[in-house]
């Protein structure tokens, strides 16, 4: 138990900071995430087919691929591409984006592809006559989506949402491949200078179950707060 | 672009998808069959029987399945006990490793998927069964499981599918399947795009594949 100590001989204070990385990757990618699929929620119920193509495109790609292969990409290829960008600029040093942005992209990019499937559905399950309401009072497209069909598609939205937010959540325990310092990079680390890996895998189990468990309380609130009058 | 490193790796990831490929369907065989086990246990009265049911499925749903694998592979090694017993035959083995955490993933969600679909089941069919004199073993495995089944068919294929991508873990305890070769091929070439594109159209070969068997087995179990 003493393992797990704060202070200089135990864990516990290295795992609590690695736990509010968690936390805060797991944030920076949802709302990564929540910005796809702003941008494609759209493309995929567009009437456009070339529109559609896009859209269907990025959603069937990210969920069909496993995340750590994205991870890699990211990982690997980061660098290399803002470099290349940076190029162009004329701009010619070594550039190292660090692991935290990696990483929230990469997941980002992930959890913006549920998402997106998740706002399609919601906004499919929404009434008609609102669009026809919106189009007959003369709303142009850009207010009839941010102004009427966002605020009413969330609330359909937030039970699924909820799931995609576990499964964005989970996913972060991949980024630690990169070397990025959240819980299961901590207990790695733990584990390999302590030599009791039970030990630190399962706390970091009981740590993704914490995790998991008041995020769904704090959900569940939301939930009530916005199905007000319904 | 580097069409030649295309070609190259090619072959290289097409054998490591036969690794995939195993891993997959080993873990699916029996994660079935517990999946099935947990969502009758589920569905018993018993309050404790229900509660470890419920318990089983929470905290491996609850965790990655990075951790789950990391503590059975690093974890359980631990324990001179089991150092002892035949299990550390299988227990050592990366391959077996992978494939107890596999299946005790996909084993929880199965039981999600197949308790929710016997409970969608209409009790008018169940008593239909009663009122003809069938015993309820026989209600059991041939009327309820069989609708169970054909529920669940469209959310155990999108398991199916998050379980193929859940196989490229096994990477990250040294087996070598897809997602492992190209990191590999990644780090020695250092052309992510080249490998990517490859890997990931191996896999989404594998998920078009999948999601369209699937989708003919709703379509000939369907009830019209």
């Amino acid at each position: 138990m003493e393992l797990l100590a704060f202070g200089k001989t135990g864990w516990g204070d290295e795992l609590f900071y690695a736990t509010l990385m968690t936390i805060a990757v797991s944030v920076t990618a949802m709302l990564i995430g929540f910005v796809f699929a702003l941008i494609f929620t759209p493309l995929k119920i567009s009437k456009y087919k070339s529109l559609n193509l896009i859209g269907n495109f990025y959603t069937t790609v990210i969920r069909g691929v496993p995340e750590l292969l994205v991870i890699y990409l990211f990982f690997f290829g980061g660098s290399s591409a803002i470099m290349y960008v940076a190029s162009i600029f004329g701009y010619f040093e070594y550039i190292e984006i660090n692991a935290f942005i990696t990483g929230s992209m990469a997941i980002g990019i992930i959890s913006g592809a549920y998402s997106t499937e998740v706002f399609r559905g919601a906004i499919q399950s929404i009434d008609k006559g609102q669009f026809e309401a919106a189009k007959v009072l003369g709303v142009d497209k850009f207010a009839q989506f941010y102004k009427i069909i966002l605020p009413q598609m969330l609330r359909l939205a937030i039970p699924n949402l909820s799931n995609v937010w576990q499964i964005t959540l989970k996913d972060t325990s991949l980024i630690s491949v990169t070397g990025l310092v959240e819980i299961m990079r901590q207990s790695y680390i733990a584990a390999g200078s302590t030599r009791d890996p039970l030990l630190f895998y399962s706390f970091a189990a009981v740590l993704y179950l914490l995790l998991t468990y008041l995020s769904m309380k704090l959900i569940n609130r939301l939930e009530a707060k916005y199905s007000r009058g319904y | 672009m580097d069409f030649d490193l295309m070609f190259t790796s090619f072959p290289k990831l097409l054998g490591a998808t036969v690794v995939t490929l195993k891993l997959l369907s080993v873990s699916l065989f029996f994660g079935l069959f517990i999946g099935l086990l947990f969502a009758i246990l589920r569905l018993n009265k018993n309050i404790f029987i229900n509660k470890f049911a419920y318990g089983y499925s929470y905290v491996f749903r609850g965790t990655p399945l990075l951790v789950q694998i990391f503590i059975i592979y690093f974890g359980l090694g631990q324990i001179e006990y089991l150092r002892s017993t035949f299990l550390w035959v299988i227990l050592k083995e990366p391959y077996w490793c992978a494939i107890i955490a596999f299946t005790l993933n996909t084993g929880a969600y199965t039981s999600e998927i197949l308790r929710s679909a016997f409970q969608t089941i209409k009790p008018g069919i169940i008593e239909a069964g009663k009122s003809l004199g069938i015993s309820n073993k026989i209600i059991f495995y041939k009327i309820q499981i069989p609708i169970a089944i054909r529920q669940s068919l469209p959310a155990y294929g999108n398991e199916i599918i998050l379980m193929m991508k859940g196989t490229s873990l096994a990477s990250t305890v040294t087996l070598m399947d897809l997602t492992g070769v190209a990191k590999y091929i990644i780090s020695t070439t250092f052309k992510p795009i080249e490998v990517f594109i490859v890997a990931g159209g191996i896999y989404l070969f594998m998920t078009f594949i999948i999601h369209n068997v699937i989708k003919y087995l709703e379509k000939k179990y369907s009830f019209q």
